[in-house]
């Protein structure tokens, strides 16, 4: 197992010091720092792929199970909106985002509001992304039409948002929150008859990270 | 040196939080039981907060500044030859090291039972940022419009979701989503800063953005693409089935 992660950090290391040492040759900067670093990395994610079987993904699937037993939509649809909009709204990238926004905007957006807009819109695209995993529709429909959108509402947006909004679709899928909902839109997919766990169950990611960048350039319309 | 690593764990334990707070309640309020086997979760998600701090600290105390000079120095005209060959491998090594795309292709490989395993699907989504670095990076010396250059990537990803097999156009948009981690981000934009400023009349703003959307693009274009050529040598017979069920 331990052996599978260093094979994962290997590329970036050997990338590294062959520009470094047979491009530029030049000696390490800070040999001791760059292994001690390494050992640190090789440790860290294997305790991370031991922690996501052991804790995140029997989460995210026990949520799934016991809201495909109960059978109600509604409050499946609430947990859903829910767990996009907390688990974004905390998330300390978007936090950096958010105030660079700010600093640029000269106060026109707040903080706060560029953080409640962008947890909003991952909320929203959880919520929908369950919704078709329910209803068992082809994903392609969604995500491209939602890119159309964007192309349109790119178009009307101010000048000063679209960077921002562009920007806030990548901070908003966590490390913590991808297993998270690929478990439970897998999860989902595997309890309800019909659908498949590969074709249905994958996808919210790909919301979580398109549907913020609309809310964000249609709040900037609405501001500025 | 302490007050440091408990800042950094109080960071990354804040991302597990919300997690915990949501399900917790759901859990309580409304199921009216608690989190089943606790004594398996709870270490599960010590375990996701330790081991993240520990990536992301050893990623910086070595690494990162490294690879950040890399970049400086690449996207210098001194050695603006090698900027191709540098994107294109810091790409894919960075990619294949992403914590969040381990997650997703692990799942992957879980509930197709191997019929999708996880490295070689790892190792479609790595070679998408590898090119899609080694475009952007063209782009940026070219100074071509960025939105030309997404456009036609996204006609791309409309027309292979048109012959890609069924089974992997979801996970293929989803590796999209993932690329933009904890590891390349931090690498590409350096390097996009360091071509934007070294250029004359680039934006730093933009090109350093424009990267990682090229990032995100191909991933979908090589995924999809190799589904459909595994496809295809399965059905000629002169390959093993690939991410096929």
């Amino acid at each position: 197992m331990l052996f599978e992660v260093v094979r994962d950090i290997l590329p970036v290391v050997l990338v590294v010091t062959f520009f470094q040492l047979a491009i530029l040759r030049q000696p390490f900067p800070n040999l001791s720092g760059v292994l001690g670093g390494m050992v640190l990395v090789v440790i860290g994610l294997f305790l991370f792929t031991q922690g996501l079987r052991l804790g995140l993904f029997p989460l995210g699937e026990a949520m799934a199970f016991q809201f495909a037993r109960r059978g109600n939509v509604w409050w499946l649809l609430v947990f859903a909106f829910t767990i996009g909009y907390a688990t974004t709204v905390a998330e300390p990238s978007l936090l950096a985002v958010a105030n660079r926004a700010a600093q640029i905007s000269g106060g026109r957006l707040t903080q706060f509001a560029v953080r409640s807009v962008v947890a909003f819109g991952v909320g929203v695209a959880i919520t929908l992304g369950v919704m078709r995993i329910i209803l068992g529709h082809p994903i392609q429909y969604y995500i491209i039409g939602g890119y159309l959108l964007i192309v349109v509402v790119t178009h009307f947006a101010p000048q000063e948002i679209i960077g921002l909004a562009y920007d806030s679709g990548g901070v908003t899928t966590s490390t913590v929150t991808v297993p998270l909902i690929a478990a439970l839109g897998v999860g989902l997919a595997s309890s309800i008859k019909g659908r498949s766990p590969l074709i249905d169950g994958f996808g919210l990611i790909a919301f979580a990270s398109l549907v913020p960048i609309l809310t964000v350039m249609l709040y900037g319309i609405w501001v500025y | 040196m302490l007050a440091q690593v408990v800042t950094g764990l109080i960071n990354t334990t804040m991302d597990v939080v919300p997690v915990v707070l949501v399900i917790g309640l759901f859990q309580l309020a409304y199921f009216r039981r608690g989190i089943e086997a606790p004594e398996r979760v709870f270490p599960g998600l010590m375990f996701v907060v330790i081991g993240l701090y520990m990536f992301v600290e050893g990623l910086s105390i070595g690494l990162f500044p490294m690879g950040e000079t890399l970049a400086a120095q690449f996207s210098s005209p001194e050695h603006i030859h090698w900027v191709y060959a540098f994107a294109f491998l810091l790409g894919y090594a960075t990619t294949m090291a992403e914590p969040a795309l381990i997650a997703v292709a692990m799942k992957a490989e879980e509930i197709t039972s191997g019929g999708i395993r996880q490295r070689p699907l790892r190792a479609a989504v790595a070679l998408g940022v590898a090119i899609g670095l080694a475009v952007g990076v063209f782009r940026i010396v070219r100074g071509d419009p960025l939105q030309w250059y997404i456009i036609a990537g996204y006609v791309a990803v409309m027309i292979q979701t048109r012959y890609a097999p069924r089974e992997i156009i979801a996970l293929a948009y989803d590796s999209g989503g993932v690329t933009t981690g904890t590891i390349t981000v931090p690498l590409v934009a350096a390097l996009g800063i360091g071509l934007a400023t070294n250029i004359p009349g680039r934006n730093p703003i933009i090109d350093g953005f424009g990267l990682i959307a090229f990032a995100s693009l191909f991933p979908m274009i090589t995924v999809m693409g190799y589904a459909t050529l595994a496809r295809y040598w399965a059905r000629r017979g002169t390959r093993p089935a690939g991410p096929q069920t």
